[in-house]
């Protein structure tokens, strides 16, 4: 049995086990979890979180299926943030500077207060996705923000109101769509296979009997 | 953070990893696949199966615990049930918030229908954003659909649907160019050129992949366009039955508020069954990778109204599941750790196989290492062989690990394990549900009309075991062109009066036979556990 540890969920106390994350340790304390819990695995951001230690002033922020629960551990989750989504038409807008001027106008009131970078859970460079944004580097912008959860804690610590993994999301989708190169191999396949060229090949192998799609199986030459 | 044996087993991996690296372990020949398949493989437990006595597979084996699930009771009283006090009134319903159905909702939606999706949890919540590794189609030049096909249908064991498996390879460069049109990246050259790499059992370098965040690329994407274009989120509710209507046609759902418990009642002209897969039901006691809300509801749901399965005795363990530390046991160690060169390890420091086997292959393969063999390391709760990470920056260079794989390093690094630096241990993990509801290539199930499928709760489509990257494929594939059937199927569909007679006509078949497990589970139960 591992060491015990007292945690405050939601300010009411419990005893769990020191080894558990912050989820498991509420499903422990009997908590039947609908919100709050989505991948368990770090990647969905649904599980925000934000913790004190008893006797520190720091207020830290989490996801909760992440991160081992702590002696004194003061537990409130955040399973919704109101982050502000705008509506776009992906074929319409163009890689633009003005786009995030339109969309989110907000990004230019900025502050410089880094405190979105100071609670993200990821460990993202938050403000400087942002100032990306600003500058129309969604490219730059794309790639530092590339491993956001979107579970929104960020946005929750902005004094400006910016709903930064939206801001994120739309310098992806800007830079997927029109400023990454574009792969001429897959144009190609994508014409051939309208074209019909591959049928013949694959109705042949469906009327294959099993032993022959055996035999061409096991002797499939292999790329190094 | 490793104990001391584990640190004593980790000198001979060091020791051997240099020669371990270079060498090209053997592959198996079919045989010996076939006889450690049948000695290891948690498939061939026959005591961990039961057969059906009631419904459209009677007389056929699944797992013990979806048999009972299958075969449960209703969460309605059917008397209850106000059918003619419809709360929502569509064209097409899509049932699921992961890949496949806002696929199907978006192309729904194009189609010009008037489309909402019910989901459980949150649109997203799916075993989609957790995918990492990538997802395949063959669009280089030294590759084909046909080869692509050949790979799919041996590493399945020649049991996929033909017409399936035809439709996922021929239209899977079409799915990474809707994809990247929408806006999803992907790994390029600075030509464009994809990067690509392998998985177990490919034979070209097919993988295309966005870091090691392939499926939450995709799905933080597709969730944008659901909500760009407007389409209904009816979310934290989940569908608890399907409503038929009095022609046996599928018309809508009986629907659950996960919050308040109001019920809720959808009729649909068509009905997209998008719920994905059954991580969350634990069989065999295997932890798993998928999503807290895995429980194979769709599959319940659409036995009861009369869906027929197929291979649903088949589920895939995914050889590399997290071993260590304990917090993230069963949590996905991408199959791209090996594809980058990463080798499979045991405890006296030798590369006890080819890294790039199939994963039912691999997982059998881990599961002797740690059983007969006695060639597992200690992990505290089990056993587990090394993952030897640090062999992919000798590969590739230092930085490797950083681009390629960020989320695997982060995911150790919060329990102080530097996987540029130091191995890793791993156990299989339950990860995908081979079967599901039969489905022609349309994407409607195959004995009720006006219900679609798509997406992991579909059977056939892989035959018994599924490659890397395939899954991510055919939510794409099959999702659209379920919006898209669905769309169509609408227009020349009217609804006639609805009904829930198949749920008593099932329960009463079901009385003798019935586990007493209410149905679907919806989640998991990890209660004071």
């Amino acid at each position: 049995m591992a060491e015990m540890v007292n945690v405050f969920l939601f300010g009411k106390k419990y005893s769990v086990p020191s080894n558990l994350t912050i989820m498991r340790a509420m499903e422990y304390a009997g908590y039947s979890l609908v919100r709050g819990c989505g991948c368990r695995n770090g990647f969905c951001g649904a599980c925000a979180t934000v913790y004190r230690i008893k006797g520190d002033r720091e207020l830290k922020v989490c996801l909760a299926c992440q991160t081992k629960v702590e002696e004194n551990m003061y537990v409130a989750t955040l399973p919704f943030f109101p982050l502000v989504k705008q509506v776009y038409d992906i074929n319409e807008i163009k890689p633009t500077e003005q786009i995030m001027m339109q969309l989110y106008p907000e990004i230019y009131s900025c502050i410089g207060c880094n405190a979105c970078t100071k609670s993200c859970t990821q460990g993202l460079n938050v403000m400087q996705y942002i100032a990306y944004a600003q500058r129309g580097e969604y490219e730059k912008c794309a790639e530092e923000s590339f491993d956001c959860v979107m579970c929104g804690v960020c946005s929750s610590r902005c004094p400006a109101g910016i709903s930064h993994p939206q801001v994120g999301l739309l310098a992806r989708r800007l830079n997927g769509k029109y400023l990454a190169p574009k792969s001429e191999h897959l144009e190609a396949r994508v014409q051939e296979i309208k074209d019909g060229t591959f049928e013949e090949l694959l109705e042949n192998l469906m009327q294959k009997p099993v032993s022959e799609m055996k035999e061409l199986y096991n002797n499939r030459e292999i790329e190094k | 953070m490793y104990t001391k044996e584990m640190l004593e087993s980790i000198k001979k991996v060091e020791a051997n990893r240099v020669a371990n690296a270079e060498l090209e372990p053997r592959r198996m020949t079919a045989e010996e696949k076939e006889t450690l398949l049948k000695t290891y493989h948690p498939d061939y437990k026959t005591d961990e199966f039961r057969v059906l006595s009631v419904g459209p597979n009677k007389g056929e084996k699944v797992p013990t615990e979806l048999a009972a699930l299958l075969q449960g009771k209703s969460r309605i009283n059917t008397a209850d049930i106000d059918l003619s006090k419809v709360d929502y009134d569509v064209d097409v319903l899509v049932i699921g918030g992961g890949g496949a159905g806002s696929s199907a909702a978006i192309e729904a939606h194009e189609a010009g229908a008037n489309v909402m999706i019910v989901t459980k949890l949150r649109i997203g919540d799916a075993n989609t954003m957790m995918a990492e590794g990538g997802i395949q189609a063959a669009d280089k030049p030294n590759d084909s659909p046909a080869i692509h096909y050949l790979d799919a249908f041996g590493g399945g064991h020649f049991a996929a649907k033909p017409e399936l498996l035809y439709t996922l390879v021929n239209e899977a460069p079409e799915a990474i160019k809707w994809l990247n049109d929408l806006g999803v990246e992907f790994d390029k050259t600075e030509d464009g050129t994809m990067v690509t790499t392998h998985g177990g059992g490919t034979s070209r370098k097919r993988m295309h992949a966005a870091k090691d965040y392939s499926g939450a690329e995709i799905m933080r994407t597709l969730r944008d366009e659901v909500l760009n274009r407007n389409i209904p989120v009816v979310d934290f509710t989940a569908a608890i039955e399907l409503i038929l209507d009095e022609n046996g046609n599928a018309a809508g759902a009986v629907l659950l508020n996960m919050e308040t418990e109001e019920i809720l009642i959808a009729r649909a002209k068509t009905v997209v069954i998008a719920t994905g897969g059954a991580g969350r039901m634990h069989y065999q006691g295997f932890p798993t990778s998928n999503h807290y809300g895995a429980t194979a509801d769709g599959l319940v749901i659409a036995y009861r109204a009369g869906a027929k399965l197929l291979y649903a005795d088949t589920l895939q363990y995914h050889p590399t599941g997290a071993a260590f530390p304990e917090q993230i046991f069963g949590a996905l160690v991408t199959e791209k750790v090996r594809s980058l060169g990463a080798k499979l390890i045991n405890v006296n420091g030798e590369a006890f196989m080819h890294p790039l086997e199939t994963r039912d292959v691999s997982a059998a393969s881990i599961i002797r290492e740690c059983s007969d063999r006695n060639n597992g390391v200690d992990t505290g709760s089990g056993k587990g062989v090394w993952l030897d990470t640090p062999m992919i920056e000798m590969k590739g260079g230092e930085g490797t690990i950083e681009k390629r794989i960020p989320a695997m390093l982060r995911m150790f690094e919060k329990y102080g394990i530097d996987i540029r630096k130091e191995p890793i241990l791993v156990y299989p993990t339950l990860h995908y549900q081979n079967g599901g509801l039969d489905i022609t290539k349309d994407c409607m199930t195959t004995n009720i009309k006006n219900l679609f499928a798509a997406g992991e709760v579909v059977g056939g489509i892989h035959g018994r075991n599924r490659l890397m990257g395939n899954s991510l494929l055919d939510i794409i594939v099959f999702g659209r062109n379920a919006g898209k059937n669905a769309a169509a199927a609408a227009k020349n569909t009217t609804v006639g009066n609805l009904t829930l007679n198949h749920v008593d006509e099932f329960a009463k078949e079901a009385e003798e036979y019935c586990s007493g497990a209410v149905s679907p589970m919806l989640l998991p139960d990890y209660r004071n556990k």
